[in-house]
């Protein structure tokens, strides 16, 4: 297998939906191995991005690769052996609604691979439980879990292909702040354990100082800074000074020194 | 047992107590590295040492593995000491094996089949309890904006009657006039036998305007607007609108359900005339194509054939048929339960329902006008 330096590229992307723009020129990339978070303001196209990264949207001009491949205009086919290296969790789980949690974890195995049911079950009960969901949770329908549980189910999902790289988006949102900082613990505990390259996209101020390697703040329809978490702090540009000296991120960036 | 380097392989020497894996354990090669686990059989009272030195790569799926291939050997009764496995890998096998007391498999609770039994009826039961308060509820809420019509919200009324009687024209007008066809069609040949031809107007008449306009109309509205109005509902209540509106306080009853049941109330009745036009239009046209009686000979006869109260017995019941179909769907709305699955389960269920009670009920109008003889 060969060593990717870059495992995302994303070079001179701009999309549009009608008039409105929502990206110009944005580049940025993701190295092998690190945290990228990717942050800015509601509507700034965070999410935009990361859908036209796993192939959901298509910008309008630019160029992306992943795992050094290029993947814009590749058909579902084609992009089929990409998608099976990497994961993605949706911000609310998007979990399949008439199948099991054990069930929903257990579908791209099944679909993937050619391993025996017992096997990809247990397989499944294991993601289910590195992810800290309780075993009962695995004969439950989505629909009986809480918001908190629904993310870890869609998380276990989204490691089921052992992917080596894994896109999240929103992963705190709407969870309690237990919850949520046992969401950071877990994020960098995988990252660590299996090696993973981790992308994603998030509010939480909290979660950025603890497990990010690396910060990309999107604004004004293009990448407004990128770096450490620290090198972003010094940063002059008045909306990223906005975004970690507003008084939640002062109180984040304590919490995070008082933890170091 | 030896596999060329980079597939996982696991080689075993019985005679020496030596386990060797290599190369990757990984989900590629999983279900091999499984099959050769579990063929193997562990004597007991064995010391095994695991050499995990070339393992060159492990993944979750790996380290399960060799967390199953160390409780097999322990569980046969021999000890396993394990050596030269990457700290990295270590670590990893270290945390499946932590979280592995917490995996289980488990599936839904299955019931046997006469606690399915006992449970489905139960549930059958608890819907017509929940049914019969719904119509209390909307009763309530009519009520409610009878006494008080500025509650009437007259924008949703009118949308609705767009949707479920205007647009309903030509798929009702197209049915009636083709089952007017069809009724004209077989009662000809019977009535040409006896030669009384001109009969076929009573026919027509008859069973279209008493029987079949409102029926044919009422089975159209409940497929086209009963499911529309449980799919609506039901995905508001799946986003939680429903919830939504309750906190602002608007009644979801007054807001959803009563503009849908009175646009029905005015647009069925309304599709109903339509379709007996229609038909009589259709049983004509074949009359005379098949009988030769011409339209205004139709016309006259029926005249006497057919009296008022069989218009009205008609347009009486497609008002009931409008009720029912404007209850069933909106109650089935409201029955949907947190998934997408739900929302297409209770769309089915209301059409079905709404249909099979328009059927009941006509049955029953049937017998109540034999005994009054209307």
């Amino acid at each position: 297998m060969a060593e990717y330096q870059q495992v995302v590229e994303v070079e001179r992307i701009c999309t549009r939906f009608g008039a409105l723009s929502v990206h110009e020129d944005v580049s940025l990339s993701v190295r092998q191995g690190e945290i990228f978070a990717l942050v800015g303001g509601s509507g700034c196209g965070k999410s935009t991005l990361l859908r036209e990264i796993i192939l959901l949207q298509k910008p309008l001009s630019g160029s992306i690769r992943v795992f050094g491949q290029e993947v814009l205009g590749l058909d579902d086919e084609a992009a089929l052996p990409l998608r099976r290296r990497w994961g993605v969790m949706f911000e609310r789980g998007a979990l399949f609604s008439s199948l099991t949690v054990l069930e929903n974890v257990g579908l791209p195995l099944r679909e993937h691979t050619g391993l025996n049911d017992e096997l990809i079950d247990e397989l499944a009960a294991l993601k289910i439980a590195l992810t800290g969901l309780p075993a009962s949770a695995g004969a439950k329908y989505p629909n009986e879990l809480s918001g908190g549980m629904r993310k870890r189910a869609a998380l276990a999902r989204a490691l089921a292909l052992e992917p080596e790289l894994v896109f999240l988006d929103e992963p705190t949102a709407g969870l309690d702040p237990l919850s949520a900082s046992g969401f950071d613990e877990l994020v960098k505990n995988l990252k660590e354990s299996l090696g993973l390259t981790i992308m994603m996209v998030t509010h939480d101020l909290d979660l950025l100082w603890r497990v990010a390697d690396r910060v990309a703040v999107l604004g004004e329809n293009r990448v407004l800074g990128i770096g450490t978490m620290d090198e972003l702090a010094q940063a002059e540009h008045p909306i990223i000074r906005e975004y970690f000296y507003g008084a939640r991120g002062r109180a984040a960036r304590e919490q995070a020194w008082k933890q170091k | 047992m030896t596999n060329q380097s980079h597939q996982g392989g696991i080689t075993v020497d019985g005679a020496e107590g030596l386990i060797l894996c290599e190369g990757d354990w990984a989900l590629p090669h999983a279900s091999r590295l499984k099959q050769v686990i579990d063929a193997q059989r562990w004597p007991g009272g064995r010391n095994f040492l695991l050499d995990c030195s070339r393992v060159e790569a492990m993944d979750t799926a790996g380290a399960w593995l060799l967390y199953h291939l160390q409780r097999e050997v322990e569980r046969g009764g021999s000890r396993l000491t394990m050596q030269g496995l990457h700290p990295r890998f270590a670590a990893l096998l270290a945390m499946v094996a932590a979280r592995a007391e917490d995996t289980a498999v488990l599936q839904p609770v299955q019931y046997g089949m006469l606690e399915r039994l006992g449970r489905r009826s139960a549930r059958h039961a608890g819907q017509v309890s929940m049914m019969l308060a719904f119509i209390g509820e909307a009763a309530l809420s009519a009520l409610r904006t009878i006494r008080q019509p500025s509650r009437l919200r007259l924008r949703p009324v009118l949308h609705n009657i767009q949707g479920a009687g205007f647009e309903a024209l030509p798929i009702v007008g197209l049915l009636s006039f083709l089952m007017g066809v069809v009724v004209s069609y077989q009662g000809a040949e019977q009535l040409a036998r006896y030669g009384a031809s001109i009969f076929v107007a009573d026919l027509v008449g008859l069973s279209m305007l008493r029987e079949m306009a409102p029926l044919l109309t009422a089975i159209i509205v409940a497929g086209r607007s009963g499911s529309a109005f449980t799919a609506q509902i039901g995905t508001m209540k799946v986003t939680e609108e429903v919830d939504a509106m309750r906190t602002i306080g608007i009644a979801p009853m007054d807001f959803l359900v009563l503009p849908k049941i009175l646009a029905l109330v005015i647009a069925v009745p309304l599709l109903t005339v339509y379709a007996d036009i229609l038909g009589i239009v259709g049983g004509m046209v074949m009359a005379k194509t098949q009988l030769g009686i011409n339209f205004e000979d139709f016309a006259d006869r029926l005249d006497d054939a057919v009296r008022l109260p069989s218009y009205l017995v008609g347009i009486g019941k497609s008002l009931v048929f409008a009720v029912i179909v404007g209850i069933v769907g909106c109650f089935q709305g409201f029955q949907v339960g947190g998934s997408a699955d739900s929302v297409g389960r209770q769309t089915t269920i209301s059409v079905v329902q709404a249909i099979f009670l328009v059927i009941v009920v006509d049955a029953v109008f049937s017998v109540i006008f034999s005994w009054l003889k209307i």
